[in-house]
């Protein structure tokens, strides 16, 4: 029984913490934002030369082979940085999906290479959201058709963007007809494949959403060591700190949650489906908090686009419902809790279900 | 990361249930807060002693079994979900105990420890003055040292089962003049001494639950002082908060009652799901326990390393004080009209143990630090926004 992470794998958060602060600030953000049609290719770029596209690339195929418990670090950081959606689709729960394919499937090992080289983008269209993220700059798309896989080429879709209000996002409705030429597994290869696929696509938004409420946080706290009323900093009032501790106090119960479904995902555990909503329930809980609070003490300032903070709160809000809503993630919870016969006893915490 | 329990582990949580599920009393006793189920309880706490089950994380030699905290976690699920009775001298054995094993001379500690594992010395608190409570700098009972003796006086307030036990322990004013935290002696003071007068305070069940605690010229000989004179508010300050507070309250402590509000939710739900927010609210509580649990196996993972648990721990206490008001106020809202009755009325069933949990819910905000306390703590100590 031991919950912490090895040094190599602190360590590593702390090296990929580093460069996003310069390369994924809030002044290189800005860009991204302001401009729907900016190009993000530049910052991903930077991002796959560091090598990160290839963590999760079985050891294999020239990856890393870094599993789900050290990617709950990674996806923090890419949440405390803002960083855009591609990066962890492709590089994480893309590649997860890539690599659960059959080796018969023919592109399987030139998209790993890919991936791990940086140069595949591709979008996933789950049936959770009407809505495919960057489907726009895709090079393959990963479609889910019932329970089957289907990897469709870009030039036999018809993509129609949608805005989000994090304009960092590009979101898309993808028209596009399943055949048995872009089936690439089925039936309940299929099934398992997609079922992890969410699972890993959700546990990733949770890291994310964490570390953006941890963002908030830390420019709230800034916020309100700068800004001075009634001759004190704002920070000094209880009114002030109590909010802020408050979102403190979220974060911290979150972790455990959302290392524990970590632990559950990559050792196909049975209740992974729960953990991992329950990790996003929590992670989901403490973005919201975050945000509600940090506009709070931001006053007038945080309903402008001037600040950063619009930047991470805006994010949060949209990642919310990201793989999967928030609803349908308490729904499971709730479900397991109240709609069966499971004994619910202390002990059964760590227990693995026969 | 490794989330599973070894061998040993598994065998030790075998063996402490088959010793609770022959020897739990089939009877729930009577509150502990009454003079009869104060005993009842005391001699149930001797016989957990004689299984070395009472203090399983202190050393042999003072009557534990040298078990690590995660031998602990294990022991108070086990606990828990057996619905043992609650500990009557935790706030010694979990308070006073850890100050002892930390600042204590080994002549204190095997004369104080292993009647305190055995609760053959009960032990209530005497911090709270009536004016010094939140602000608990403010200390003003004083402690004259007098050679090898101190002569204490002043008053204490909200002592918990003060009226039956045989000691106290608090802070003193041991220098004259001194301010705030400065000139604090940590005393231990035996309750049938000459001067010291006990007044019982009703508590919201009704019950004597706490007392006032009065000292006139009260003598205590400087051997029952921890730590050195004057140095009172370290001593009290400096045993990890965050084993304390996790001491106080295990996971275990609302994941039981979590799990029997899951189960009043199924047996009742026909009637609970005419408002969707009580089901929504049940998920919640479970899940909320869980992850208490969760945290305190992560944060003994941290210890265990060696690393330091600092203010952050205050965050627990505001988390399962606030778990502990939704648990059983779901409770309520479930129960509905019959969730106001007494032990003692025709209909009351299993009611009264949603009531008794209700009531003593209220006061989790407020003991042990209110949470408002803690939430400065917070602000002050791990976001770093200023004191004024």
């Amino acid at each position: 029984m031991d919950f912490t992470f090895t040094e190599d794998q602190l360590l590593f958060r702390e090296a990929i913490g580093r460069f996003l602060s310069t390369e994924a600030s809030p002044e290189n953000l800005r860009d991204i934002w302001s401009n729907e049609q900016a190009p993000i290719d530049n910052l991903l770029e930077q991002i796959c030369a560091q090598g990160l596209s290839a963590l999760s690339i079985p050891e294999a195929n020239g990856g890393l082979g870094m599993g789900d418990i050290a990617w709950s670090l990674m996806t923090q950081e890419l949440g405390y940085y803002a960083v855009v959606d591609q990066l962890a689709d492709a590089a994480y729960v893309g590649a997860g999906l890539i690599s659960a394919l059959p080796n018969t499937v023919a592109l399987k090992a030139e998209y790993l290479d890919k991936i791990c080289e940086g140069k595949l983008r591709l979008a996933i269209g789950h049936e959770c959201s009407p809505l495919v993220a960057d489907a726009q700059l895709a090079g393959v798309l990963l479609m889910q058709h019932n329970n089957e896989v289907h990897i469709v080429s870009p030039d036999n879709v018809r993509i129609t963007p949608n805005a989000s209000i994090d304009t960092s996002r590009r979101l898309a409705q993808v028209d596009w007809q399943p055949s048995d030429k872009t089936c690439a597994a089925s039936g309940e290869e299929g099934q398992i494949i997609w079922q992890e696929t969410l699972n890993r696509g959700a546990l990733s938004v949770a890291g994310q959403l964490l570390g953006l409420a941890q963002r908030m946080l830390d420019l709230s706290v800034e916020y309100s060591l700068q800004r001075k009323q009634f001759g004190k900093e704002i920070g000094s009032f209880q009114a002030v700190k109590h909010q802020l501790a408050d979102v403190a106090g979220k974060i911290e119960i979150a972790k455990p949650v959302l290392y524990r479904a970590a632990c559950s995902l990559e050792n196909k555990h049975p209740l992974s489906d729960i953990h991992v909503s329950q990790a996003r329930n929590f992670c989901n809980d403490a973005a919201a908090l975050a945000a509600r609070h940090s506009i709070q003490v931001h006053g007038a300032m945080g309903y402008t686009w001037e600040v950063d903070l619009q930047m991470y709160m805006k994010r949060s809000w949209a990642l919310n419902n990201t793989w999967g809503d928030s609803t349908c993630h308490q729904a499971r919870v709730q479900n397991y809790v109240l709609n069966t016969d499971v004994d619910l006893a202390p002990s059964k915490t760590f227990e693995v279900m026969s | 990361m490794e989330l599973t329990f070894s061998k040993e582990q598994q065998n030790f949580r075998l063996e402490v249930r088959e010793w609770l599920a022959a020897n739990v009393p089939k009877q729930k006793l009577p509150t502990y807060d009454t003079k009869e189920g104060f005993e009842l309880h005391r001699q149930w706490e001797k016989k957990l002693f004689d299984a070395t089950l009472s203090m399983v994380m202190w050393p042999t030699k003072y009557g534990g079994r040298g078990c690590d905290l995660i031998d602990w976690l294990i022991f108070e699920e086990e606990y828990y979900g057996a619905g043992a009775p609650g500990r009557v001298n935790q706030n010694g054995q979990l308070l006073l105990g850890s100050t002892i094993m930390e600042f204590g001379t080994a002549e204190q500690k095997a004369r104080f420890l292993p009647k305190m594992a055995s609760s053959e010395d009960m032990w209530a608190q005497a911090w709270s003055e009536p004016n010094a409570g939140s602000d608990m700098a403010n200390i003003s009972s004083k402690a004259e040292l007098h050679g090898d003796h101190y002569i204490i006086n002043g008053q204490k307030t909200w002592s918990t089962r003060a009226i039956y036990a045989d000691w106290a322990f608090g802070l003193f004013r041991s220098e004259a003049g001194s301010k705030r935290h400065h000139g604090l002696s940590f005393l231990l003071v035996p309750l049938d001494a000459e001067g010291v007068t006990i007044r019982p305070i009703k508590a919201l069940d009704g019950e004597d639950a706490f007392a006032e605690i009065f000292f006139d010229n009260v003598k205590v000989p400087v051997e029952n002082r921890i730590g050195d004179d004057g140095q009172g508010w370290h001593v009290a300050m400096a045993t990890a908060g965050f084993e304390r507070g996790l001491l106080l309250r295990s996971p275990a402590r609302f994941q039981q009652p979590a799990r029997r509000l899951v189960k009043l939710y199924r047996d009742n739900k026909a009637v609970a799901d005419r408002d969707a927010s009580i089901g929504a609210a049940v998920a919640k509580c479970w899940s909320d326990a869980e992850a208490y649990a969760l945290s305190a196996y992560n944060t003994v993972g941290r210890v265990n390393n060696g690393e330091k648990i600092g203010a952050e721990s205050s965050l627990n206490k505001i988390f399962w004080s606030e778990l502990d008001l939704l648990i059983f106020q779901t409770a309520m809202d479930i129960l509905g009209a019959t969730g106001q009755l007494l032990r003692s009325a025709e209909l009351a069933k299993e009611q009264a143990y949603w009531l008794d949990g209700f009531l003593f819910a209220q006061a989790g905000p407020i003991y042990a630090g209110t949470n408002e306390i803690q939430r400065n703590i917070v602000a002050e100590r791990v976001l770093g926004l200023p004191k004024k």
